[in-house]
């Protein structure tokens, strides 16, 4: 077992993670008024029934507006969370069996990359130093290696010349650059999967074309593998292979990048691309947007969960929930009435 | 648009704020105008001054920035010589804004009617609390917010309704602009495009100008009529929006285009890479700001700075590549409208 913990990429299944059935509910704070009246617990359905496997290697996406649970599932994903239901396999391991010893070893093989950079870095740690924390939990035996590691590791991020960034703070470099502290961070104890939770949300458009390029050329070069969580589906096309569209806690459509946006067969889904805005002047939006906004994820819609903003929606969508049907190879949608954006 | 009216015209207006590290130029002589009914598009990346800007349209720059130069004309008066009471009446009336975070501009312990009518009342002291009330209803039906709604506190309120409320705020005293700064930043994206639809439809409706302040260039692209791309504290292009898109002159404007991603596109379109990052403005560089990322510098870009000029009707550059200059060795590049 330990062989598993600290061994990477063990070929004995095509998937690196599997999660299955997941379900994340967060109880909701009562109040001493509501204990008194033994008021029902109320829960938060951060997550409510979420399955998918990411191939090793490739980019899967997971996209939503604020509430859909995206990031909560990237935090189980990782064993950050824990679940309420479900399963969790890394690589065939399944989270829950886990002890905390057990699990925090195997986190060098899953790193996480958040939006904010400056909050994820400590102000009073140089950055050398911040980079090599991870080796000094992980790779405590080869202590006297970790400064040329670190170096190493920072030249590839972009952050060059190593040896001038190695003893500067976070607050004497820039953003773009605070962000590849944050990646060569993420890297250096050699993982297998990396979790970008918003990895370039904060960066100004000149920059994050470079932060993509980026984190595209080293997983080519160290044969990661990405969960990548966003809101923004213009700049999700340009990193991920597969993508799952999410609305409250559910998947609602999920395969390949092109498959996807090339043929959406969810209503939400074509809500979605429509309203990202298209840099093109002469190529303006014209349909109209779903009223209201996403539902609190406490007591959400019975049925479909989108059905009080669809504009399709009859009467089985507030009755029924739809389960996710494969309806063109390799693309799963849960809709009732998808096939009538087969031919569309 | 055939003839377009001005509504504010900007002369020379600077901004710098006077901090520990340096006086820094947030906004270095800058020169435009705002036509009525017209939407407006500023754009450009963090610390490009454009927030200032939309701030100092208001005279709201707070210590430790100021105003260091520059006119601001309304219907022919400079507001830069209005005393306090003159400026709070033009302040909601003439002009207003709405921010990014709508939470923290709304009162929380306000509810949505009484944010309308104290609007109103502030402003029109003879106006009777039933008369505002009916005056806020009507408003804030026309924005899509039920009339149940008016009673709610803004933490009752979904991120969209409140800015909706804001728009509101904007309104009800008949302002000919509304500078939105960041406005649908923090929205979804879904909810983004309903405020975009609707800011659309109130130039409609209401005939105001708007100001929208974003980093979100494509959202200019899908609201705007006109643009204007902000680098290190100055407009570096402006005109129509079609025609900047089309053709951009300026090599900050050309790159930035380049840069972002667009959904519609295929695939095998790669993203552009701007070298480098935007300049401290504690210290900007001499000449033209952008010059030290610029892919077209010339030796005269890093000595002189170059004047926002009209090259074409309606098309406005700071670029030496469209202009002469005697220590000008190129040849400069003649723009067809």
């Amino acid at each position: 077992m330990t062989d598993k913990l600290t061994q990477n990429k063990q070929e004995n299944n095509d998937y690196l993670v599997e999660v299955q059935s997941l379900v994340k509910w967060f109880p909701v704070q009562t109040t001493f008024i509501d204990q008194l009246f033994s008021k029902e617990r109320d829960f938060v359905r951060a997550v409510d029934g979420v399955s998918f496997n990411i191939r090793r290697g490739e980019v899967l996406g997971l996209a939503g507006e604020s509430g859909s649970g995206k990031t909560t599932i990237g935090r189980v994903t990782i064993g950050l969370e824990e679940k309420t239901e479900g399963n969790v396999l890394f690589d065939g391991i399944d989270l829950s069996t886990l002890s905390a010893e057990e699990l925090r070893k195997l986190r060098r093989r899953m790193q996480v990359i958040f939006q904010d950079p400056l909050a994820s870095l400590n102000p009073r740690m140089s950055l050398g130093d911040a980079i090599q924390q991870g080796l000094k939990i992980h790779y405590p035996e080869t202590a006297k290696d970790h400064r040329d590691i670190v170096l190493d590791i920072m030249e590839k991020v972009g952050l060059s010349p190593a040896k001038f960034f190695y003893n500067k703070f976070p607050h004497q470099i820039s953003g773009g650059q605070r962000q590849r502290v944050v990646i060569a961070r993420a890297l250096v104890t050699n993982p297998d999967l990396i979790l970008a939770d918003e990895p370039i949300a904060m960066a100004d458009v000149s920059v994050r074309a470079l932060l993509l390029d980026l984190m595209v050329q080293l997983k080519d070069e160290l044969n990661l593998t990405y969960l990548f969580i966003t809101h923004d589906l213009a700049t999700a096309k340009y990193i991920c292979d597969r993508i799952a569209i999410l609305y409250l806690g559910k998947i609602v459509e999920i395969s390949e990048l092109e498959e996807v946006y090339g043929h959406p067969l969810h209503p939400y889904t074509r809500a979605l691309l429509a309203a990202v805005p298209v840099p093109d002047p002469h190529d303006r939006r014209k349909e109209p947007m779903p009223k209201g906004e996403i539902p609190n994820p406490i007591n959400p819609p019975p049925g479909c969960r989108f059905h009080p903003r669809c504009p399709y929606a009859q009467e089985i969508c507030s009755q029924e929930e739809p389960l996710l049907r494969e309806l063109r190879p390799g693309h799963q949608v849960a809709c009732h009435f998808a096939e009538d954006f087969l031919n569309a | 648009m055939s003839e377009k009216e001005i509504l504010m015209q900007v002369r020379d207006l600077s901004v710098e704020y006077n901090t520990r590290l340096g006086e820094v130029s947030a906004v270095d002589n800058v020169s435009f105008e705002i036509y009525k009914g017209e939407i407006l598009g500023l754009v450009g990346e963090s610390g490009c001054g454009k927030s200032t800007m939309g701030k100092a349209l208001m005279r709201m720059i707070q210590p430790p920035g100021k105003i260091t130069s520059g006119q601001i004309i309304v219907n022919g008066e400079d507001i830069m010589a209005y005393d306090q009471k003159q400026m709070r009446d033009f302040r909601g009336r003439k002009v207003s804004m709405i921010f990014q975070d709508p939470m923290t501009s709304l009162n929380p312990v306000q509810r949505v009617d009484e944010h309308i009518i104290e609007a109103i009342q502030v402003h029109e002291p003879d106006t009777n609390t039933t008369e505002a009330l009916a005056r806020a209803q009507t408003l804030i039906q026309r924005l899509g917010i039920r009339k149940n709604r008016m009673k709610s506190y803004p933490h009752q309120l979904s991120g969209g309704m409140r800015q909706r409320v804001m728009v509101g705020l904007g309104l009800v005293l008949n302002a000919d602009l509304i500078i939105a700064d960041e406005a649908t930043t923090s929205l979804d994206v879904i909810v983004e495009a309903q405020l975009a639809d609707q800011l659309r439809d109130i130039r409609e409706t209401f005939g105001v100008s708007l100001l929208v302040i974003t980093h979100n260039i494509a959202l200019v692209a899908e609201l705007s009529d006109r643009l204007a791309v902000m680098y290190a504290g100055h407009i570096v292009e402006m005109g129509d929006v079609e025609s900047v898109f089309d053709t951009p002159l300026h090599p900050y404007t050309k790159g930035l285009l380049k840069s972002i991603p667009n959904i519609k596109l295929d695939d095998t379109e790669k993203l552009y890479k701007m070298p480098g990052e935007p300049p401290n403005l504690t210290h900007p560089p001499a000449g033209c700001r952008f010059h030290p990322r610029c892919p077209f510098a010339m030796s005269i870009c890093s000595q002189v700075e170059p004047e926002f000029s009209e090259i074409v009707p309606g098309r406005m550059v700071k670029c030496w590549l469209y202009l002469d200059h005697p220590d000008k060795e190129e040849a400069t590049i003649e723009v067809t409208a």
